[in-house]
């Protein structure tokens, strides 16, 4: 079974929703695309389930234009951010109705909806007014309406990002394992998000959108570690991936008139000259004989302090294994892990870094 | 600027019926001008009817509210010269960034040249100088938040600045920028800023002092470092953090040790005048230590599965029976099958019928 897309693009008054669009996918992983708000993700998701046509490109299903099957016959399941039930139907119903609609029979109707109801977590609320839920247990519904289908394609579209932090947490956890035997039983699972970690934990195939572009796809490990260009670093990091100009001379990097670094062993195959560089938040820190920064920011995180840093133009964040206070404009001491530096050439292409050496 | 005082506040958005039950249960608080502060609760704590009875939105069933001394509870939102910023960006899409922001001005009838100069002051501070001609409507969402800040912000003497999570709708590597912009805004106007939030990261990051609420409750105040440290119940240890707080069923059996499973901990917690000998032992997952071999505070325990959040790992470990979260650096190995974890004592709160003895 294969999704497959070739130059999807859609165009609106000059402006591209969807940019020359192409991949493959197939089922036992779920697909997470990444992007910020407007990057085109949910018009995608919504080209695959045939609620918008693209301008010119196409979309295949097993090798069969998908692009004249009506959106009815298209066995895809979509869930939405906001949690769209029947209001006038209890759980139970809910979760039925798709299989109502088929005229399947009422013995294979309660079967599947029970087996749905219990991979959700709802067993005792099947009599339940949807009104009477919370917004968590009403996206349960939601998830379980798509699963009861057994479609070929799920489509969920940031479903946790009305829910409180917590509680996104706990069924980010919950569906994850959800979704690694719905994968596994032959279903595309299609995932969006704007969050990096949340890309992170649900640990499948990554793709990283921006402006109706695909700039990246790979394992969520490859992401993380071989971003291929500085704008997929600032999206798929948070905080966003420090970046910064500076010089390779003479087996030295040097920042401004004020900061060198040596040159790390993955660098070694770059020749001189201006590149743009890289490196998170947890590649800087406070030691002794380092390099004095200003305080601009300290914040707060768990067990660790974010520290927002500058001297001059050069303005980083850095991490702090440790909870302390710090006075803004306080002068610290800066040091930068070479071994963790990106390097990216002027157009912001990656040519370097901690995971793969020099490419 | 004011300073803040909630007495004996408590709201029933029902308050005559029989089985009448409190959104907010009757509370003291003050709130120090000048002060950062977030108030942090899952949906339906009564987080949100808390800020709208400082706003005026509601009015408390229940208590009075001083504004410096001032009684402003029976006063309307507009004469308690508040600023209040919302979920979703508010700006007048027809408007310039300029004439948003100078437009509570206008209303209010000051002359030109003291417009001009607080609008330009405001302008610059949350740095939308270059902005100031440009159409609001074609801004960014972080940009538009600032609009709506910055229209509290040009009034003289706000007595605080309430927002209920404004950060909603702004992409996660733009929330930074817009927290380091408030953070910035607090210290040169020095103004309170009352924050909002289910979100337990935003509320540390943000505040100095962050208010813990459940079910109509305030379950704690403190600073992030102590919420993290020692939260003072099972709840708090649960919501903030991520994972949340380890919690094990154990046993007391000694002036400061408990027993999990088969091993026995210390901990620095004085349990010699404990009645209840069932207790909870809480531990967060950044704090327990992968140590080579067996020792005193040692565990033995199997590992289910290890997972790659990008800067970290977190290896799911199980122990007679419990489940453990421990969250370690990227470049930490781990083991494949068993590891050895240690329990600092500093590092291990116990909680008697869910509540820290401290």
């Amino acid at each position: 079974m294969t999704l497959a897309a070739s130059n999807l693009t859609i165009e609106r008054k000059d402006e591209f929703y969807l940019n020359n669009i192409s991949f493959e996918m197939s089922p036992g992983k779920i697909y997470t695309i990444i992007g910020r708000t407007l990057s085109g993700k949910t018009t995608l998701l919504k080209t695959i389930a045939g609620l918008i046509s693209q301008d010119s490109g196409k979309l295949t299903f097993n090798g069969n234009d998908f692009d004249i099957i009506p959106v009815w016959k298209r066995q895809v399941a979509m869930v939405y951010q906001q949690f769209i039930n029947y209001p006038h139907l209890n759980v139970f119903e809910n979760i039925a109705f798709p299989l109502k609609q088929r005229k399947l029979g009422k013995e294979e109707i309660n079967d599947r909806v029970k087996q749905a109801i219990e991979q959700v977590g709802l067993v005792g609320f099947e009599g339940r007014k949807i009104q009477a839920l919370s917004g968590g247990q009403q996206q349960r519904v939601a998830l379980a309406r798509s699963l009861v289908k057994n479609a070929n394609i799920l489509l969920l579209d940031e479903p946790l990002v009305n829910l409180d932090y917590k509680l996104r947490e706990q069924l980010r956890e919950e569906f994850k394992k959800i979704f690694s035997s719905k994968a596994s039983e032959e279903a595309i699972l299609i995932y969006t998000t704007t969050d990096p970690v949340e890309a992170m934990q649900l640990g499948g195939e990554v793709i990283v959108m921006d402006e109706g572009k695909i700039l990246q796809q790979g394992s969520a490990k490859e992401i993380y570690e071989n971003p291929i260009t500085t704008k997929v670093a600032e999206i798929t990091n948070d905080p966003a991936m420090n970046l910064f100009k500076g010089e390779i001379k003479g087996k030295k990097i040097k920042l401004n008139s004020k900061i060198e670094l040596s040159l790390p062993k993955h660098f070694k195959d770059l020749t001189d000259g201006h590149y743009t560089f890289g490196i998170r938040a947890s590649g800087i820190t406070l030691a002794k004989s380092g390099f004095p920064f200003q305080i601009e920011l300290a914040e707060i995180s768990g067990s660790e302090t974010f520290l927002h840093l500058g001297q001059g133009q050069v303005h980083v964040v850095g991490l702090l294994d440790a909870v302390k206070n710090f006075d803004i404009g306080e002068t610290v001491s800066v040091i930068f892990d070479i071994e963790k530096l990106y390097a990216f050439g002027s157009d912001g292409i990656l040519m370097s870094s901690p995971y793969s050496g020099t490419k | 600027m004011a300073q803040i005082k909630l007495q004996n506040i408590a709201h029933s958005y029902n308050p005559d019926a029989t089985d009448s039950k409190y959104a907010l249960k009757p509370f003291d608080m003050t709130w120090v001008d000048g002060g950062r502060y977030a108030i942090l609760g899952p949906s339906g704590c009564g987080k949100s009817t808390m800020l709208n009875i400082m706003s005026g939105i509601v009015k408390p069933s229940e208590g009075r509210l001083l504004f410096d001394g001032d009684d402003v509870t029976d006063k309307s939102t507009s004469e308690r010269n508040i600023a209040q910023v919302f979920q979703f960006p508010v700006i007048y899409g027809t408007m310039t960034v300029h004439d948003n922001l100078a437009f509570p001005l206008v209303c209010r009838g000051y002359d030109k040249s003291f417009i001009e100069s607080k609008v330009n002051e405001v302008a610059e501070a949350l740095s939308l100088e270059g902005l100031l001609s440009q159409s609001a409507k074609k801004l960014t969402a972080d940009q538009k938040q600032l609009i709506s800040l910055g229209r509290g912000l040009v009034r003289d003497n706000v007595a605080a600045v309430l927002m209920d999570e404004p950060l909603t709708v702004i992409d996660p590597d733009l929330k930074f920028r817009l927290r380091r912009k408030l953070k910035e805004i607090n210290q040169k106007y020095k103004s309170t800023l009352i924050y909002v939030t289910h979100d337990q990261n935003e509320a540390m990051t943000f505040a100095e002092n962050i208010i813990v609420m459940d079910d109509g409750e305030i379950v704690q105040i403190g600073s992030p470092a102590e919420l993290f440290e020692r939260p003072k119940t099972t709840f708090v240890g649960y919501f903030i953090g991520a994972p949340a707080m380890n919690l094990f069923d154990c046993d007391a059996v000694g002036s400061n040790a408990i027993k999990f499973g088969n091993v026995e901990i210390s901990t620095k917690t004085d349990l010699s005048s404990i009645k209840n000998k069932r207790l909870k032992l809480g531990i967060r997952s950044e704090y327990l230590q992968l140590v080579k071999s067996a020792g005193k505070n040692t565990i033995h325990a199997n590992i289910e599965s290890v997972d790659d959040w990008g800067n970290h790992k977190l290896i799911t470990a199980n122990f007679e029976g419990s489940n453990i979260k421990i969250k370690v650096k990227r470049e930490v190995e781990v083991p494949t099958e068993k590891i050895y974890l240690k329990f600092p004592a500093q590092n291990c709160c116990v909680y008697e019928n869910e509540m820290l003895i401290s």
